[in-house]
């Protein structure tokens, strides 16, 4: 066995002293040769495909502590908690026992985005696997030392025990070594039956300080000699400002610098209320000029349907309804929405001799470098993006701009921290949204009504203009030598943008989906959670509850003759069972409705039934009580799958039934809660409950957007079930439930 | 100079009369549990209470809170011995992203001193200034009907005893 | 004959005139009809009923607060103790069931119900007595088609002798005028439409005009001004407050959206009346905009000069001895919504230059507002402010006010402004800070 000496590294100089080093040699004769993975063999698990070396997510100092590393961030979906279940796990230690280090470009492996719900398949598989692969290190290098074979040996508390009872602490065992060691693919986990942690509601690690004014969100920040920013975005998209008079604001208390490039202007203060004072006052002293650029509100579906448009196939079917079928046609629109994060985007940076850093709550912090990069003009190596909780994102919203205004900030202001908060308005009107779309839908039913055909197309502007490049940041469009906001392009499937989750499920001979890619953007728009998704199945559950009632079929029974997923038949029958669909009695005003879906028809499998109560005299439609079944594969935390799906159910019902951003020809009028009402405590429902159909063993399927779609669908199907009327316009207002139901 | 009292200590702060107390508090103060959300009087995250009545520290400016009571989050409890309140928010694992709780809690508290046994419909319509974003309402509800049910169960009791 | 015996003579005269009057003036019952089918009323005329019955606002005072819509039961304050609204649903035992167009038609137009008793006018018959017999039908289609809910509605709280329903029969003989409303061929049938809601179906002089001792309107002081659950209502006419004088054109505005950039959003009572004007036919809300819209000076002025002299005269805010509280509490309580001219950051609230209850001598509306703040329904996008009660104290309130009277309102002090607050708010929530 070989000990090789520590290798200088990048890594290693920036972690700090001590660096470990365990040669994967010593204990695997089949990796002696190299210390890359043998040709055929399997691919690494999870992000270990692309970040390969095991201390890039695992690494134990002298003392025994371990820090796990992770590219993802916490966006409020409770990741963290779970990731370090997954690694304790596998090492055998308690949770405490770990330090978790996110999403940083300086110190993480870069995982992209952390979006697509895919931060338990790709990262919580890397960290698992990972760390089972350290844990079996660790026991061969005890057995080295103690030249005894590995198989009487195990740990527990952070030691590798023998059968005699010796220990030998991680800490000790790695002592002046590193694990800057190739991955290997398909390391021994710990088995379903010794899991102590997998499967388990830990309660979350950050919780606490969460509830008793703990600093936990990048708005918490308070660096030493930091100064507060504050940007003032035009009053509308491609505004002009015309002219500015500066002196007024010059001489206010604590103004540090006015920006001024262009149509970028920006205030610096010593206080943050200084800096508030002193937008308001330089935003009176502003005079734009505005262009009636934006659509015609009430002919918005009529716009985009005429804009130029790129067909992507997504299931190639003829598109041909056979002869004498009975056919059933519809079509459906879904507005403008906006992430509306409760808590308006913010960021810290700070410009030193070594670079530019950047506190943020992006959820790509390399792909958000690249772009800073390309914004200041800095080199790569000389820009670094660590993550910090911001409030829930939900998808792209300001959170990369104001990173850049933090940036723009801090050159303004070498070497003092400034920290730039958006606010409300600013929010609300410059965030990119989740795109308006349209869902045209025709089907074909057989007399013994089964579906023989099956055409679906969608229309959309895209769901990903992510910096990126910095031609995607609003600050690039109003500096001068403007970058231009690259034409986006439609997201690759499987996945998918705009036709994530347009292909159904459903078993169908012959069916057709089509996408229909608008890459112009009359609004700005981007990635919103669910994506395509959450209208493609608000259109096809609803079209399944059409053509079930048009066959005369129960809606549950309809969807189960249509599939033949077992773990969809799973979730559907859990769902019905637990809601007591079978045995429902409908009372005045109240129905129920049913959807459901697996995300992407690749991750979770959900299944939701809902009863809602619609006023005749209002329209108003309260969701009243959900029940919904979830398959998430092999289950982490049960109350994190619960949370999650809970709140998604809860969200999904205030985009569904009134949610829709407002606008004139020239500017966003959806400026605040008022103007864009969200769900409030007085129409939450009355239960919500969720069942978690745990699948030891299997992978990790994404979870985090499952409950959009379905539930939207649900509602809408409930209303048709208690007042008859079919709505198929997002959002199902109380107005056009109303204009529905006439008087 | 701007005196505040805030979970019963006295500051004397050299700052803006008209800064409201959120300022004061998250710049002045150090305080985290008070946040912006809005800035307009329409969203929560900024409650806290004064002279027990849950206020948005967003709209109202220092000069207005001299002489008066501020109660922040802090003031109920820490990490290490939370109150009853927040406890039970932490059994509930009531919040996603968290973003909104502080204020949620500091609503709930200003609520239940004034109804120590509330309804689930007075607990969702003393919640009703408040909001989520990430739907964690249900929660919260139950977190609020936890730390309250004993005086729930009280109130039913010493009912029961009157109509004896 | 000896002078006792003159006196009770007297007194037997009268007594017995009074009684006399009295039975004179009882109404009839009118027989129970079938509960009529919903089925058999037109579709066009319950529609037309249902845009009738959006002016008229039936559903603000006929449906109690969360409770189920026209059943009633709704407490309305009124100068003379609480009286409870009736159930129009048309549910047999408690409601409009058994009552024939006949029945409603008396009791819109005379205020009589259907057994022969008098109702109270605050149900302002005194209005729907000018509705012409097409409405009247619509607006019985409209009713009749509605859910039936049974309500028990609570008894009235009226004293002796105000509880006395025949005691009405005096009252509708001095004020209650029948006589329809006649067009004036000289204006527009827009107008005359506007008229004819006016005075009929909107009621709007209910709120809007004052009234006698008696608690009957001032006719010839129509739509000068009056009150209503304890908020002033300004006049329509030419003492309305309004900095910037109504045009039709806003006056549309603001009644069927809720707001209107010249003259900001309704408060109070009026809320409902703008929510519902939302449903009502477009074409009555424009007339009722014309008509009232006329009963102000015409303006020769630019559309924008009274917007320019606004913004002019708040930025001469510097505060003067004694305004320094007021001044900073403004400041840090409402410049965030409410500082002019800010594109991007505000306006959401009206620039106060031009708020109409800054320019009124009486300061309730100015503090009805503060204190309890604007709240759209629920789910509804509209204009929003939060309540200040409880977060400013009453003298902090009165100290802002006063501010915002001079520099925003360009009047004068309002005297004892803070003993005002401080009964408003008591008024309000039963305490005061």
């Amino acid at each position: 066995m070989s000990i090789t000496p520590p290798r200088p590294s990048r890594r290693a100089f920036l972690s700090g002293g001590g660096a470990l080093i365990v040669s994967f040699a010593s204990i695997n004769p089949l990796v002696a040769q190299g210390t890359t993975a043998l040709p055929g063999a399997a691919p690494l698990p999870g992000s270990l495909a692309k970040t390969s070396m095991l201390d890039s997510w695992i690494r134990i100092d002298a003392e025994g502590a371990i820090t796990v590393f992770t590219g993802k961030a916490e966006l409020g979906q409770g990741i963290k908690t779970a990731l370090l279940q997954l690694a304790a796990e596998e090492l055998v230690v308690a949770p405490k026992a770990l330090r978790l280090v996110t999403a940083d470009t300086a110190l993480t492996p870069d995982e992209g985005y952390t979006a697509g719900s895919h931060s338990m398949q790709d990262s919580g598989t890397a960290i698992r696997n990972a760390a089972a692969q350290v844990r079996d290190l660790l026991i061969g290098l005890a057995a080295a030392q103690w030249q005894v074979p590995t198989a009487g040996l195990f740990v527990e508390g952070g030691a590798v025990i023998a059968a005699d009872g010796r220990s030998i602490s991680y800490g000790k065992l790695v002592a002046d070594q590193n694990l800057h060691i190739q991955a290997q693919p398909q390391p021994v986990l710990v088995p379903v039956a010794k899991q102590r942690l997998i499967g388990l509601s830990l309660p979350r690690i950050d919780i606490p300080a969460k509830v008793t004014g703990g600093a936990a969100y990048v708005q918490d920040m308070r660096l030493p000699d930091m100064a507060h920013g504050r940007v003032l975005l035009p009053p509308s998209y491609g505004a002009v400002l015309r002219s500015v008079d500066i002196s007024g604001v010059e001489h206010l208390p604590g103004l540090l610098k006015v920006v001024h490039d262009a149509n970028y202007l920006a205030v610096i203060a010593e206080r943050e209320y200084q800096a508030v004072t002193a937008m308001q006052a330089l935003a009176a002293a502003a005079v734009w000029h505005e262009n009636a650029d934006l659509p015609e509100p009430r002919n918005l579906f009529e716009t985009l349907a005429h804009l130029p448009g790129e067909t992507v196939p997504v299931l190639n079917g003829s598109g041909k309804m056979p002869e004498g079928a009975q056919i059933i046609e519809a079509a459906y629109s879904r507005a403008y929405q906006m992430h509306g994060s409760i808590g308006p985007s913010c960021a810290v940076a700070q410009l030193t001799d070594g670079g530019l850093s950047v506190w943020t709550h992006t959820q790509g912090v390399f792909p958000l470098r690249a772009a800073l990069a390309q914004l200041t003009g800095l080199p790569l190596d000389k820009v670094r993006c660590t993550h910090v909780e911001g409030s829930g994102c939900y998808g792209h919203n300001g959170a990369d701009d104001v990173a850049a205004d933090a940036a723009i900030m801090a050159f303004a202001l070498p070497g003092r921290p400034v920290r730039v908060q958006w606010m409300r308005e600013q929010e609300h009107t410059w965030e990119p949204y989740g795109s308006a779309m349209l869902t045209h839908a025709r089907a074909a039913l057989s007399p013994d009504h089964k579906i023989l055909a099956w055409d679906y197309s969608v229309g959309s502007c895209t769901h990903s203009t992510r910096p990126g490049g910095a031609g995607n940041l609003v600050a690039a469009w109003l500096r001068s030598n403007p970058i231009a906001q690259p034409a986006p392009k439609p997201l690759p499937l499987p996945e998918g943008g705009g036709h994530r989750n347009a292909a159904p499920l459903y078993s169908i001979m012959d069916a057709r989906v089509v996408y229909d890619f608008i890459p112009d953007m009359p609004l700005r728009v981007s990635a919103m959670r669910g994506l395509g998704a959450y209208m493609n199945i608000f259109s096809i559950e609803s079209f399944m509850d059409e053509l079930a009632h048009a066959a005369g079929a129960d809606p549950v029974d309809f969807r189960v003759d249509h599939l033949g997923d077992i773990r969809a038949t799973d979730v559907i029958a859990r769902a019905a069972e637990r809601f007591g669909w079978a045995g429902y009695f409908r009372t005045p005003g109240r129905g129920r409705g049913f959807g459901f879906a697996r995300y992407k028809n690749l991750a979770a499998y959900l299944a939701v039934a809902v009863e809602v109560e619609v006023d005749r005299e209002t329209g108003r439609t309260r969701l009243r009580r959900a029940v919904a079944a979830v398959d998430s594969g092999e289950v982490v935390n049960p109350d994190g799958i619960r949370n999650q799906i809970e709140g998604g159910i809860l969200q999904s019902a205030s985009w569904t039934l009134y949610e829709g951003v407002q606008f004139d020809r020239t500017r966003i009028t959806s400026r605040d809660w008022s103007s864009y009402p969200i769900m409030r405590f007085s129409a939450v429902p009355d239960t919500v409950d969720v069942h978690v159909i745990n699948r030891p063993g299997t992978p990790f399927l994404g979870t985090g957007e499952a409950a959009q779609g379905p539930t939207s669908a649900a509602i809408a199907n409930a209303i048709f079930d208690a007042v008859g009327i079919r709505l198929r316009d997002i959002p199902l207002t109380a107005a056009r439930v109303k204009a529905a139901i006439g008087v | 100079m701007i005196t505040l009292t805030v979970n019963g200590t006295a500051h004397q702060l050299d700052i803006d009369p008209a800064t409201p107390l959120l300022y004061a508090l998250r710049g002045e103060l150090g305080l985290n549990g008070a946040k912006f959300g809005c800035g307009l009087g329409q969203c929560g995250a900024c409650t806290v209470v004064v002279d027990g009545e849950a206020t948005y520290s967003c709209l109202l400016p220092v000069i207005a809170v001299q002489g008066r009571q501020v109660l922040t989050i802090e003031g109920l409890g820490g990490i290490d011995k939370p109150s009853p309140l927040q406890q039970a928010f932490i059994d509930e694992q009531a919040a996603q992203c968290g973003y909104c709780i502080a204020g949620m809690i500091m609503r709930a508290h200003a609520l239940i001193q004034k109804t120590s046994a509330p309804t689930e419909a007075q607990i969702r319509e003393g919640m009703e200034p408040n909001l989520c974003r990430c739907g964690t309402h249900m929660r919260i509800v139950r977190a609020i009907r936890r730390v309250t049910a004993e005086a729930r169960e009280a109130a039913l009791v010493s009912f029961r005893e009157t109509r004896r | 004959m000896r002078p006792r015996r003159v006196l009770y003579l007297l007194v037997f005269l009268l007594v017995a005139a009074i009684g006399g009057f009295v039975w004179w003036s009882q109404f009839p019952l009118i027989d129970r009809i079938e509960v009529p089918d919903p089925a058999s009323f037109e579709r066009n005329l319950v529609d037309a009923g249902a845009k009738l019955a959006a002016i008229g606002n039936c559903r603000s005072c006929h449906t109690d607060r969360n409770g189920p819509e026209f059943a009633g039961g709704r407490a309305i304050a009124t100068p003379y103790g609480k009286i409870y609204s009736t159930n129009i649903s048309p549910a047999p035992g408690t409601g409009l069931g058994h009552w024939s167009e006949a029945a409603f038609a008396r009791a819109m137009r005379q205020g009589i119900a259907r057994n022969g008793a008098h109702l109270y006018p605050a149900f302002p018959y005194d209005h729907f007595t000018r509705l012409t017999d097409n409405d009247l039908r619509a607006l019985y289609a409209f009713l009749m088609t509605r859910p039936p809910v049974e309500n028990f509605v609570p008894a009235n709280e009226l004293p002796f002798p105000l509880n006395q329903r025949w005691g009405l029969a005096f009252w509708n003989a001095l004020f209650l005028d029948r006589r329809p409303v006649m067009p004036d061929p000289s204006q527009s049938p827009e107008w005359n439409r506007g008229a004819y809601l006016v005075a009929g179906l909107g009621h709007c002089g209910d709120c809007h005009t004052p009234r006698n001792l008696l608690g009957a309107e001032e006719r010839s002081r129509a739509l000068s001004g009056g009150e209503a659950e304890g908020w002033p209502a300004p006049s329509l006419g030419p003492d309305s407050p309004a900095p910037v004088p109504w045009n039709a054109e806003h006056l549309f505005a603001y009644l069927r959206h809720g707001s209107d950039t010249e003259h900001g959003a309704p408060a109070g009572p009026m809320q409902s009346v703008t929510d519902a004007m939302s449903h009502a036919d477009e074409v009555d809300v424009r007339a009722i905009a014309t008509y009232v819209a006329n009963l102000q000076p015409a303006t020769t002025t630019n559309d924008k000069a009274p917007q320019r002299q606004a913004t002019a005269a708040s930025q001469s805010a510097a505060p003067g001895p004694g305004e320094e509280l007021g001044a900073t509490i403004v400041a840090g309580a409402c410049a965030g919504c409410h500082a002019p001219g800010q594109p991007m950051v505000a306006p959401h609230g009206l620039n106060l230059a031009l708020s109409s209850a800054l320019h009124q001598s009486d300061p309730r509306d100015a503090i009805l507002i503060v204190l309890g703040g604007l709240h759209p329904s629920a789910e509804h996008s509209g204009p929003m402010m939060p309540a200040f009660s409880g977060t400013l104290t009453d003298a902090q309130v009165a100290a802002a006010l006063q501010y915002l009277r001079r520099h925003s309102g360009q009047g004068p002090a309002w005297a004892d402004l803070e003993d005002r607050v401080r009964d408003v708010h008591h008024a309000m929530t039963g305490s005061g800070s």
